[in-house]
C-alpha cells in the first residue's frame, strides 16, 4: 500500500536491475518513478542507480543529457544510493574503464571515492556472503556480482562495511554508494536506512524553507547509524 | 566499528548468483561480435555483452557445414578486448564444449541451436556448471525444461541469421501467452497442465504463483532495426540479443547505437523516430517461407 507521508524517490531506469529496486521500494509503501530523461527527476526526494553495465548506462546519459541534471538533482537537496553499476557512476574516479576509451570512464564524482570496476574477477568468480554492515544488528546477505571495490576513500566518506579488507559500503552526506545488490536478497534493511536519508534530507530542506534552520551541511542531515 | 567475524565462508555460482547476473543485462542489448574489434564497437555504442562466435548466423545460414563452439584463443582475445561481460556460444547438448569455456572464464554460455546441435535428445544439466545458462525456447513447456535444467536465462529462438523478426515474435507472444493462460487457471488444474506442457510442476506452480518466468526472459532471432528491438520490449520481454543485425548492416556503429537507445526507450515514439532516422541499409534478410525444414534452425532443441 502507498504511504503518502513518504518520499517519492526515483530509478534510474535505463538499463539494468531497476524492477528490483523498484519492488523492495514499493513493499515499503513508497511511490516510484522510472527515471530515463532529465524531466523524470521533478518531484523526487531521492534516486536509486541500479546495478547493470556502467558503460551502458554512461552510454545512454550521455544520449540524453543526464550528466549535469543528476548533479542538480543532488545539489538542491537530492539523495542519492548506486549500487554495483549505480556506484560506479556516483564515484569521484573509475578504474578499470575500457581500454578503448583510453582508460577514462565518465562519472558524477558525487562521492569522494574511486572505484575500481570487476575488482573482484569475472563471473565465475561472483559470490555471496554474509556482510557485518557497521549499525546494522545482523550480517546483510550481501551479493557480489562482477562486483567493483570502493578505493581511496576521501575524509569526507565514511566506511561502512568491507569485505576482505575491501571497501565495499560507503556513505557521504546524502550519497550512499555500495559494490553488492540489496535489491536481490528480500533484505529491506538498505532500502530502510537510504528512505530515511531521503527523509530527513527533506525535512531539513522544509525547516530551511520555512526560516526555522539556516544552510547547513547536509553532512549532519543523515541519520546516525 | 563494529565487526562480527564472518561465520561463512563467501559461496560461489549459486542459483542466485547467476540467475542475479542474468537480471543486470535486463534493458539492454547483448550483440553478436566475431572480431576483437567488433566487441569494442558494441561495447562503445553501449552493449551491456557481446556474444563472441565465429561466424554470426547469417554466415552460418550461408556457408553450411557444422557449426561449432568458437575457437578459444578468439574468445580470449574478444574478453581481453573490452570490460563488459563477454558470452560465447557451445552446441546442445555439448558438456565439454561447456567445460572448455567456463575453464577459460567466459561470463555466460548460451547453449544454442544456432550451431549444430551435439545431442538429439539431451541437453546439458546446467546446474553442474558454476557459469550461467542462456537457453532459447519457442513455447513455455520448453522454456520451463531448459530453467528446470538450471538456465539461469532464456530467450526466444526466432529464426537467427534471416533479419526477419515474425519468428521471434511468435515465440514471445507463444511463451507469454501461455503464462496468461496458466494464470487464469486454478491450482488443482496444475498438475495437469504441467503434463500437457510437458514441463516441472513446480515450475509450473512458480508461473502460476508469480505471473512470470523464474529467470529473465529476453528476444532473439531476426532482430535488424530499433523498432524492432522496441516491438519486442512492448510485447513484455527484459531485453535483447541481436545477432547478425549489427555488423551485417551497412553503418554497424550508428546501428548499435540507436538498438541500445530504442530498448531503453521503447515506450517513447519520439525518441524511437529520432533513432530510425539515417541508419543505411539493414541487413537485406530472408523471408522464411521461403526456408525448407532443415534450414530452420528454431526447430532444433528438445
Amino acid at each position: 500500500m502507498v504511504n503518502r507521508d513518504l518520499p517519492r524517490v526515483g530509478v534510474l531506469a535505463l538499463q539494468g536491475a531497476f524492477r528490483e529496486h523498484r519492488r523492495v521500494l514499493e513493499s515499503l509503501g513508497v511511490q516510484v518513478t522510472e527515471v530515463r530523461l532529465p524531466a523524470d527527476l521533478a518531484g523526487l526526494g531521492g534516486l536509486i542507480l541500479p546495478g547493470g553495465e556502467s558503460t551502458s548506462m554512461a552510454r545512454l546519459m550521455d544520449e540524453y543529457g543526464l550528466w549535469d541534471p543528476l548533479r542538480d538533482f543532488h545539489a538542491s537537496g537530492g539523495a542519492l544510493w548506486g549500487t554495483c553499476a549505480g556506484a560506479i557512476l556516483l564515484a569521484r574516479e573509475v578504474e578499470g574503464a575500457p581500454p578503448q576509451f583510453g582508460g577514462q570512464q565518465r562519472s558524477l564524482g558525487l562521492i569522494d571515492l574511486g572505484v575500481r570496476r570487476n575488482a573482484f574477477g569475472r563471473q565465475v568468480d561472483s559470490f555471496q556472503v554474509p556482510l557485518a554492515v557497521r549499525g546494522l544488528d545482523a550480517p546483510f546477505p550481501a551479493v557480489f556480482i562482477r562486483a567493483p571495490a570502493l578505493t581511496g576513500v576521501g575524509e569526507g566518506a565514511e566506511v561502512l562495511a568491507t569485505h576482505m579488507d575491501t571497501v565495499v559500503l560507503a556513505r557521504q552526506g546524502r550519497v550512499l554508494a555500495c559494490a553488492f545488490h540489496p535489491e536481490l536478497t528480500g533484505d529491506v534493511r538498505l532500502h530502510r536506512l537510504f528512505l530515511e536519508m531521503v527523509r530527513l534530507e527533506m525535512a531539513r530542506l522544509e525547516m530551511v524553507r520555512l526560516g526555522m534552520v539556516r544552510e547547513e551541511p547536509a553532512q549532519e542531515a543523515v541519520p546516525a547509524l | 566499528m563494529t565487526q562480527t567475524p564472518h561465520t561463512q565462508t563467501p559461496q560461489t555460482g549459486t542459483p542466485a548468483l547467476k540467475e542475479g547476473f542474468a537480471e543486470m543485462f535486463k534493458g539492454g542489448v547483448i550483440m553478436d561480435v566475431v572480431t576483437a574489434e567488433q566487441a569494442r564497437v558494441a561495447e562503445a555504442a553501449g552493449a551491456t555483452a557481446v556474444m563472441a562466435l565465429e561466424r554470426v548466423p547469417a554466415d552460418i545460414r550461408k556457408d553450411g557445414g557444422v557449426a561449432r563452439m568458437s575457437d578459444p584463443r578468439m574468445i580470449r582475445e574478444i574478453m581481453a578486448a573490452v570490460t563488459i561481460p563477454v558470452m560465447a556460444k557451445v552446441r546442445i547438448g555439448h558438456i565439454v564444449e561447456a567445460r572448455i569455456l567456463e575453464a577459460i572464464g567466459v561470463d555466460f554460455i548460451d547453449e544454442s541451436e544456432v550451431l549444430t546441435p551435439a545431442d538429439d535428445q539431451f541437453h546439458i544439466l546446467k546446474t553442474d556448471f558454476r557459469v550461467p545458462f542462456v537457453c532459447g525456447a519457442k513455447n513455455l513447456g520448453e522454456a520451463l525444461r531448459r530453467v528446470g535444467e538450471g538456465a539461469s536465462m532464456i530467450r526466444t529462438k526466432g529464426e537467427a541469421g534471416t533479419g526477419n523478426v515474425v519468428e521471434a515474435v511468435r515465440h514471445a507472444r507463444t511463451v507469454l501467452g501461455e503464462i496468461r493462460a496458466l494464470q487464469a487457471r486454478p491450482a488443482e488444474e496444475l498438475m495437469t497442465l504441467a503434463r500437457d506442457l510437458q514441463a516441472p510442476y513446480h515450475l509450473v506452480q512458480h508461473v502460476h504463483a508469480h505471473g512470470k518466468l523464474p529467470v529473465v526472459n529476453f528476444a532473439a532471432g531476426g532482430i535488424a532495426t530499433p523498432a524492432d528491438a522496441a516491438l519486442m520490449m512492448h510485447l513484455g520481454l527484459d531485453g535483447v540479443f541481436v545477432g547478425s543485425g549489427i555488423f551485417k548492416s551497412s553503418d554497424p556503429e550508428r546501428r548499435a547505437r540507436a538498438i541500445v537507445k530504442a530498448v531503453t526507450h521503447w515506450q517513447n515514439a519520439d525518441v524511437l523516430a529520432e533513432v530510425s532516422e539515417n541508419l543505411g541499409a539493414p541487413m537485406t534478410g530472408i523471408n522464411i517461407d521461403s526456408l525448407i525444414p532443415e534450414e530452420r534452425l528454431a526447430g532444433r532443441g528438445w
